[in-house]
């Protein structure tokens, strides 16, 4: 078996059926968006749909669903072109970094959305 | 005239790869693309490519051909010249050993991982292990596969990781003896495969159906494997 210490979930399976359920969540998420922004809403109302608890769990899922799925998908992205098969040592190194900026990305956003909805 | 450009490359005299032009006349006739590779073979003896049973039995011509996978000889000039020109170039994503021919070794190297062959475990019964038709009709679509690389070659995932995604004529197998109500090894074999490259980086782009030469689909094969992994994780 091939051992991957970066991947989200250590597991192929686990990774792949994350990556399915997240983007459930998040085209159910955007699609909840969608419809309220179509039936029309000004800020007010806006407000008050986010003030609600279960809006802001349920965006809060979302985000964690973006940050899994984001992290899935970079991980397969970088483990595909920065690698040392396709550029020598450097490959490693670039991989590295890549995966550290990504995670550090993924990281700001979250906290950023939690005090967003929280703040 | 038919106008081919062929890939050439020999390490021992060549510093890198070119494409030569050369015209070949079909006679009007809709040949097979072996036949026109024999054609140039035959004015230019340097010309290296496999080849063997000539009828899309055995999988050594495997080439790409303007640009698509396929066997030569079972590739009428009709079903792949495009403006009376045809491209040939090796297998892409394999390593060139000369002109046409590829270095398979990594190929092979996945096909031996998935342990292509029966294991039972159970006392061998004193003259075979017999199987109801309905389950023999399982193997269908799974056993045909001759192991030509056209469809692992036309994969971009297999082109970056050779060395740890299967590919999907490995899978094929894989699923051919997870299917195979003979076999004991099932959970074995899926241990085996539950990690993030062997099986799943197949992003089912289905390249691999496309250019099968058998008409195989691989990436359903695939799809079961991963319903067993689900099956057998949940």
């Amino acid at each position: 078996m091939v051992r991957s210490v970066t991947s989200f979930g250590r597991s192929g399976l686990s990774d792949w059926l994350v990556q399915r359920v997240s983007a459930v969540i998040i085209l159910a998420w955007f699609m909840c968006i969608g419809g309220t922004l179509m039936g029309g809403v000004d800020y007010t109302q806006w407000k008050t749909i986010f003030d609600g608890t279960s809006m802001r769990v349920f965006t809060l899922l979302a985000i964690l669903s973006l940050a899994a799925h984001a992290w899935i998908g970079m991980w397969a992205v970088g483990t595909d072109y920065l690698t040392e098969r396709l550029m020598g040592p450097r490959g490693n190194v670039l991989r590295l970094a890549y995966q550290i900026g990504c995670s550090l990305v993924i990281f700001v956003y979250v906290i950023w959305g939690i005090q967003i909805l929280w703040g | 005239m038919l106008q081919v450009s062929i890939y050439r490359y020999n390490p021992e005299t060549d510093a890198e790869p070119y494409m030569q032009d050369v015209q070949v006349d079909t006679g009007g006739k809709d040949l097979m693309v072996l036949d026109v590779l024999e054609m140039i073979k035959s004015q230019d003896t340097t010309v290296g490519y496999r080849r063997s049973c000539r009828e899309g039995v055995c999988g050594s011509d495997g080439i790409n051909m303007n640009g698509v996978n396929g066997l030569a000889c079972i590739t009428p000039l009709s079903e792949t010249v495009k403006n009376n020109k045809l491209v040939l170039r090796p297998l892409p994503g394999l390593p060139v050993v000369r002109d046409l021919v590829v270095d398979m070794s990594m190929f092979y190297a996945q096909y031996e991982k998935v342990q292509p062959y029966l294991q039972n475990d159970t006392p061998a019964p004193a003259i075979e292990r017999l199987q109801s038709p309905e389950d023999r009709e399982k193997l269908d679509g799974l056993y045909e596969c001759i192991l030509c690389a056209c469809c692992s070659a036309a994969c971009p995932s297999f082109w970056w990781n050779p060395d740890r995604f299967i590919g999907p004529s490995g899978l094929l197998q894989a699923y051919r003896f997870l299917a195979d109500t003979r076999d004991t090894a099932t959970d074995e074999r899926l241990a085996q495969l539950d990690d993030p490259f062997s099986v799943f980086r197949c992003h089912g782009i289905q390249n691999c159906v496309n250019v099968c030469p058998k008409g195989l689909n691989p990436t359903r094969a695939i799809g079961h494997i991963r319903n067993m992994l689900l099956s057998r994780a949940t």
